[in-house]
């Protein structure tokens, strides 16, 4: 019964093939192994066994193999090629196909406002600037939460700064993108990306200066210098991209609207606080997610009073 | 072979890892080899391929040692020990204001993985866990670093450990982006190795500032 094992054995003719499709993946890598084998001349055993093998299975059980084996085969390549199709950061590849000096240019291309707004300005759909960006006002934020002592309870500073940042980017960039949608303006997704993206240059820069140099009107004079011009740019191009005048008031509108007060937000919520504001903001009810900075000693000690009151009558 | 004419390796280094691409048959035979061993060669062969590593972070050349044979022991080392280390930073027990180790930890490997990714994206010629391997080494000097300042911090915590920390901190933070980039940039279209640099550096610059800011309690 050994001998050969690619010879089919006709004595035996009965079919107790049972090939499911477990069993082919099983057999076709034991069949691979045994090839291994053969070609080493090592397996004197194995051969017999082999033989013996399929010569039990007879010719319609081989059949039924082989036609299992195809499939399992063709199987296997098409979810490696789907896998290779949907997993494959080359999709991405175009948006980061940039060099440093163009980088350069639209950094501070984003602070200058466009005078034409009569025919639809030029965005750039790339990804790395507006990416880089966004983690490097991570960092800032980072800095400035360390150096005003900020205490967040019910979360991380790295989380929060992250989640404020990246939520920033893409949940204002969706809703104005759905805005566009709705006003009939002319711009994609990934040229939205990007032109909020580079708008957070002006906020990096504001708040690289003001987390380090504390005077309030400096902060002021910065959030409307240099805030402004970076939500101007981005107004003006968004409006030579859309036609009438209540869609470009609404528009604008929302873009000027959000820009700013992200600005004012992130300034007030992550640095040292003046004493009187966090009095007339919060008041004696603070919200669960709360930021109490340092150096206001009256509103904690109400927080601590008012915490203490409800503990005492949960228990 | 004209590419080969710059990689210059020094003699009493060795440089490890196969040339000859493995034939199917042979690895059976390598298999049984290695399986037969005992346990404390394994051990000790993984131990000196990782000591090598640390060896070429500290003096970084222009050697693809770190590069063929990637490993992520020593990186995983480091960054628990780096975590450990900067657990519970804060002034105040009752609160959480310092890093906790999950978010050192998520820190360094997100962050590598972002950075890998970028490099990829830009046309880089580099692997995965290649970049992986290369950029966890690189922090070994940002944990001698932490190290230091933990000792420093033990002797007091006025303006001039203040400046020492600074001082050492900011040294550690060039030797690690220094070192990186000797082994990345390489791999990337010569034009364009500032725009993989800048991450990089962001990346460190983010973990030293961690370190600065350590207070313990």
């Amino acid at each position: 019964q050994g001998g050969g094992s690619a010879v089919i054995d006709m004595e035996n003719m009965d079919d107790t093939s049972g090939s499911s499709f477990e069993d082919m993946g099983e057999m076709h890598q034991r069949m691979k192994e045994e090839e291994e084998e053969e070609a080493e001349g090592e397996a004197g055993a194995g051969e017999e066994e082999d033989g013996e093998f399929l010569g039990m299975k007879g010719l319609r059980g081989q059949l039924g193999r082989q036609v299992a084996d195809q499939m399992w085969q063709v199987g296997k390549r098409q979810a490696s090629r789907a896998f290779s199709l949907y997993a494959n950061i080359d999709i991405l590849r175009p948006y980061f196909d940039v060099e440093p000096v163009q980088v350069r240019a639209r950094l501070l291309e984003s602070m200058i406002p466009v005078k034409m707004i009569n025919f639809p300005q030029k965005i750039a759909g790339e990804l790395y600037g507006p990416l880089m960006l966004v983690f490097t006002l991570v960092a800032i934020l980072l800095h400035g939460m360390k150096t005003s002592d900020t205490i967040i309870r019910e979360g991380t500073l790295m989380g929060t700064a992250i989640g404020t940042c990246f939520g920033y980017w893409l949940g204002v960039s969706s809703f104005m993108y759905f805005l566009a949608y709705l006003c009939n303006a002319q711009i994609t997704m990934v040229q939205m990306l990007s032109l909020l993206g580079y708008g957070l240059f002006g906020h990096c820069v504001t708040l690289f200066v003001t987390y380090n140099i504390h005077f309030h009107s400096l902060f002021y004079i910065f959030w409307l210098v240099v805030g402004g011009l970076s939500t101007l740019r981005m107004v003006a191009v968004l409006v030579s991209r859309t036609v009438g005048h209540t869609q470009r008031l609404i528009l604008c509108g929302t873009l000027a609207a959000l820009h700013m007060l992200f600005l004012l937000y992130l300034h007030f919520a992550y640095h040292k606080v003046v004493e009187g504001i966090l009095d007339t903001l919060e008041g004696p009810n603070m919200p669960p997610f709360q930021r109490v900075a340092r150096d206001v000693p009256v509103v904690s000690n109400a927080v601590l009073n008012t915490t203490a009151k409800a503990i005492a009558l949960t228990l | 072979f004209p590419g080969l004419a710059d990689v210059s390796i020094s003699q009493d280094i060795p440089v490890e890892g196969e040339i000859t691409v493995p034939v199917g048959s042979h690895s059976p035979d390598e298999d049984y080899s290695t399986l037969d061993e005992p346990v404390k060669d394994t051990i000790m062969r993984d131990l000196k391929a990782v000591g090598k590593k640390f060896v070429h972070v500290m003096y970084p050349r222009k050697s693809s040692a770190l590069l063929r044979d990637w490993d992520l022991w020593g990186p995983l080392v480091l960054c628990v020990s780096l975590a450990l280390m900067l657990q519970g930073g804060s002034a105040d027990s009752k609160d959480d204001g310092g890093p906790q180790f999950a978010e050192v930890f998520v820190l360094i490997w997100f962050g590598a993985v972002v950075i890998t990714l970028n490099s990829k994206l830009l046309g880089g010629t580099i692997s995965f866990f290649q970049s992986l391997c290369v950029l966890g080494y690189c922090v070994m000097p940002l944990t001698v670093a932490m190290l230091v300042c933990r000792l420093v911090l033990l002797a007091g915590a006025g303006t001039v450990s203040f400046v020492i920390r600074l001082l050492v901190v900011g040294a550690m933070f060039g030797w690690s982006t220094l070192a990186s980039t000797a082994f990345l940039a390489d791999s990337q279209p010569p034009n364009r190795k500032a725009l993989v640099v800048y991450p990089i550096f962001l990346f460190y610059f983010v973990i030293s500032w961690m370190i600065l800011t350590f207070t313990p309690q």
